[in-house]
């Protein structure tokens, strides 16, 4: 590596920096005053794209060959974006401004479903390549190594659009409320400033940010399907690396991790004593590695501070209701039709397919339940300790050629052992930030998993993974998979009972005191920290085990099984049960995954359906289908 | 009574009846009745935790669940968002300040400054700083940096720029230097020379005492007393039994 490769590494990370504090910048904006973290902000960027694309198309035939052209078909898709934006404040945002934090990233992120099946309606599954900007072909030389034109533009750009926010922020009266509203929205209002406007304007600039720095990147980078969720997990890291609500915060971050990724590029393989270790790899993980590391020394970011209490709102969940679950007997009936099945439904053999996929997301949901409704910590990266379970027990078996019992029995140890570790830093955290670190986590293990082909196959998986013969015997008279099922509704049955009875221990209640005032907890003894901690492990074997008995049943695993979408799938299933309720995840699970099921197998738009889905629970309904039951069982109780 | 202020009692400016309130599932208050007649001082008085500052609120519209009327001139503003009601001419002056300490002072003014109307006085920087010159000596101070006289200061006058007609202000002589009490106390009187009206919450008997035309008092979130000042001063055992004097 030379020097000369080095600085033009640097500088193109100084470009990807710029698009990338834009779209940081507008989530910022938006957090700050209306405390959403908008997960519909990456999707806006990918709607930025495809709209800057299609400007460039329609202004083609009319400006052909000038830069103004591509010009324009930036400031179009800035503006339809910031329109969008301003649409979708109104029509959803502004419905659950005081709902609590949780159901706010939900909502947000049903509407990510919904724009992206749009985008699919609207452009079609095939990427778009962008145009060439005339007059910004080409490379100027740095130190006689080429550098793209269009990249030295953009470095400028971040900075502009930085001093420029800057003067709106400080010189207009404009700017003044978004200042006054991000400290205190409350007062704002109360000093006669329309909230609803504000919000809708501050909404509105904040996506238009998205919209230019997704037109910004299409030169770059051709329109794709794929685009938002990765500008959503960076603007995140971006945001709370640089302290949720600060500009300059999120300037600093967006130019650090980007620096940090070219430096990973441009050192190459280095040979430290004997080892070759491969930087270039780490750049999947780069981002999060300095998110973990900065919030765990500055666990408000860079320029952030500990945010004052939002006042007067709800931002906690309701409590669960642990007197109000359903008695023994209803459950007991349950289980014995559930172990008949098999050889009830013998004439639809799939029905206990499908059965198993419940079950194992039934315990999974069950465990994330477990930290969320009575530990009050709302993990965004519970897929990890699913998936960390699955490959445990995918590895035991490869690797050491003992019998799958014994794959079944270690497995969840992977889940319990990455719980263990993210489990110690999370619990530091709380309310949003502890959601991106828990996510960051979940990131970190799929991209090592992703990475590591000797040891996970990489992005293949690992296939072969059946049970033990036994378990795939025929059992006369019942459906294929009948032993196989009943080993999975036994395993799931003991650990959802074992999850209750800790609930109702004196460990339970004390994780409900730590969730529902810290300070008091710890004046009468709680170590609130490593109750929570405790409970992340619990949780994570749990979620492991459910890990090992999906792999076992599929056969055959991959890096999906910890995609950020899956933790999502988790969060759902629990809000669509209600988090106020012990049944409430398994009614949750249940629904969703043969709702999923069903929508996924018939409808190309299962994503965009999911998303309506959501936000009628998060609108309509926000207590779940279990507090739904509860409403009817027992009307006159609150 | 003079003939001059018949008609305001006939017709109070703000009228609460029955009013209710709610923090999640606890209930606050209880039918809390109250008036205020143009260009009155009526001072809400009770121990620490008795509702005054939750009055204010409700009032104010900041409170999520709320039962009652409350009527300002006669239309009734309940569960109306906050923004209009201080539209409609309530100005709110918070407990605990609550200015925008990244701002500063000429900034926090500009967050409070509302159209003219034509029913109240109407308010602009230069007379704001003439009712607290030491808020015109600091223009350019970040509220963060101020004393804490210096920020009460500011709020209420960042309250006046929104010109309104009735003043809903809470324990402004709280945490304040004695000097600045009296400024306080002074600056009030001066507002109902204006023509406006106050309504006060004050745990301070000297201080509200020295302001007030009238005192209401309220126990547990009931309303245990309400008469003139010179009533409340002339029987020492409500003051005993109510304010713990
Ligand atoms: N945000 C809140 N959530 C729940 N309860 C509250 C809240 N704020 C106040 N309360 C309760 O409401 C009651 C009335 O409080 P309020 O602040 O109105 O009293 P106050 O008369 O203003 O007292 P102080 O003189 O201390 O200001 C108290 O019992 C208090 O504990
Ligand atoms: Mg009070």
């Amino acid at each position: 590596m030379t020097l000369a490769s080095l600085l033009v590494q640097l500088l193109g990370g100084l470009a990807g920096a710029s698009t990338l504090f834009l779209t940081s910048a507008g989530l910022s904006l938006i957090f700050g005053v209306t405390r959403v973290v908008n997960f519909a902000h990456g999707s806006l960027f990918m709607v930025g794209v495809y709209t800057a694309w299609t400007a460039g198309q329609w202004l083609r035939p009319i400006l052909p060959g000038s830069a103004g052209g591509f010009w324009l078909a930036v400031l179009l898709s800035t503006v339809v974006v910031a329109a969008l934006g301003a649409l979708l404040e109104v029509l959803i945002l502004r419905r659950i401004y005081r709902a609590p934090e949780l159901f706010q990233l939900l909502a947000t992120f049903a509407v990510a479903l919904v724009l992206r099946d749009g985008c699919l309606w609207l452009w079609g599954p095939e990427d778009l390549l962008g145009p060439r900007v005339p007059g910004l072909t080409g490379a100027i030389p740095v130190l006689g190594m080429p550098f793209p034109r269009y990249d030295a533009a953009l470095i400028a750009i971040g900075p502009l659009v930085l001093g420029l926010l800057h003067l709106v922020l400080t010189r207009t009266r404009f700017g003044i409320l978004v200042r006054a509203a991000t400290q205190d929205r409350e007062m704002v209002s109360a000093l006669g400033v329309a909230e609803s406007r504000l919000f809708t304007s501050v909404f509105a600039i904040g996506a238009g940010l998205a919209g230019l720095a997704g037109a910004l990147q299409l030169p770059r980078e051709p329109a794709n399907l794929g685009l938002d969720l990765p500008a959503i997990s960076d603007a995140f890291v971006v945001v709370v690396v640089g302290g949720l609500g600060s500009l300059p915060g999120a300037f600093l971050a967006a130019l650090l991790i980007s620096l940090v990724k070219a430096a990973c590029i441009a050192l190459g393989t280095v040979e430290l004593g004997g080892f070759s270790f491969a930087f270039p790899r780490l750049t999947l993980v780069a981002e999060f590695l300095v998110m973990a590391i900065v919030l765990v020394m500055r666990p408000y970011g860079l320029m952030g501070r500990a945010a004052a209490a939002p006042r007067s709102l709800a931002t906690t969940l309701p409590a669960e209701n642990a007197a109000g679950a359903p008695g023994r007997w209803p459950w007991g009936l349950l289980v014995v039709g559930l172990i008949l099945l098999p050889w009830l439904a013998a004439g639809s053999p799939y029905t206990t397919v499908v059965l198993v996929d419940v079950f194992c997301f039934s315990l999974f949901a069950m465990s994330l339940f477990f930290i969320m409704g009575p530990g009050g910590m709302h993990s965004f990266g519970h897929a990890a300790y699913f998936g960390l379970g699955a490959y445990g027990a995918a590895i035991v078996l490869k690797a050491s050629g003992w019998p799958m019992l014994w794959a079944l029995l270690l497995g969840p140890l992977g889940g319990f052992a990455g719980a263990l570790i993210f489990g110690w830093f999370s619990v530091r955290l709380s309310g949003v930030y502890l959601a991106m670190l828990t996510l960051a986590f979940s990131q970190i293990v799929w991209s090592i998993i992703y990475q590591w082909d000797d040891l996970t196959g990489g992005s293949n998986g690992l296939t072969g993974l059946w049970p033990a013969p036994w378990l795939s015997a025929q059992v006369p008279g019942a459906t294929a998979n009948a032993a196989y099922y009943l080993l999975t509704l036994i395993c799931v049955a003991i650990a959802v009972l074992v999850l209750r009875r800790v609930l109702d221990a004196p460990f339970g209640l004390a994780l409900r005191a730590g969730r529902d005032s810290p300070q008091r907890a710890e004046s009468i003894g709680i170590n609130v920290h490593a109750v929570q901690w405790a409970a992340f492990c619990v949780a994570g074997t749990a979620a492991g085990l459910a890990g090992v008995l999906y792999a076992f049943s599929k056969g055959s695993i991959s890096p999906d099984l910890v995609h950020v979408g899956r933790s999502i799938d988790g969060l759902v299933m629990v809000l669509l049960g209600g988090v106020e309720a012990l049944a409430g995840p398994l009614i949750g699970a249940a629904a969703f995954t043969l709702l999923q099921d069903t929508a996924g197998r018939s409808f190309d738009y299962w994503r965009a359906a999911t998303g309506v889905v959501m936000l009628l629970i998060v609108l309509v309904f926000p207590q779940g289908l279990a507090g739904l039951f509860r409403m009817r069982r027992r009307p006159s109780t609150t | 009574m003079s003939t001059a202020s018949l008609p305001a009692a006939a017709s109070p400016i703000l009228a609460v009846s029955r009013l209710c309130a709610w923090y999640g599932r606890a209930q606050i208050l209880f039918d809390i009745d109250l008036t205020l007649a143009r260009g009155e001082v009526v001072a809400l008085m009770g121990r620490n935790g008795a509702g005054k500052s939750t009055t204010l609120k409700a009032i104010m519209g900041l409170l999520d669940r709320v039962q009652g009327s409350i009527r300002l001139e006669g239309a009734d503003i309940r569960g109306k968002p906050a923004w209009h009601i201080a539209r409609a001419g309530l100005g709110y002056v918070p407990e605990d300040r609550r200015i925008f300490t990244e701002l500063t002072v000429m900034e926090n003014l500009a967050v409070g400054r509302q159209a003219r109307r034509s029913d109240a006085p109407l308010w602009t920087v230069d007379k704001v700083f003439e009712l607290f010159p030491n808020l015109g000596r600091m223009r350019n101070r970040r509220g963060g940096e101020m004393s804490g006289g210096e920020q009460q200061m500011l709020t209420v006058a960042r309250t006046l720029m929104g010109n309104p007609r009735v003043i809903l202000l809470d324990e402004p002589s709280e945490g304040v230097a004695p000097l600045i009490v009296e400024q306080m106390a002074a600056m009030i009187l001066d507002l109902k020379h204006e023509g406006l009206s106050v309504l006060l919450s004050e745990q301070n008997p000297a201080f509200a005492g020295a302001v007030s035309d009238r005192a209401c008092i309220l126990e547990k979130g009931q309303v245990q007393f309400d008469g003139s000042m010179r009533s409340l001063i002339d029987s020492p055992e409500i003051g005993r039994a109510f304010l713990g004097l």
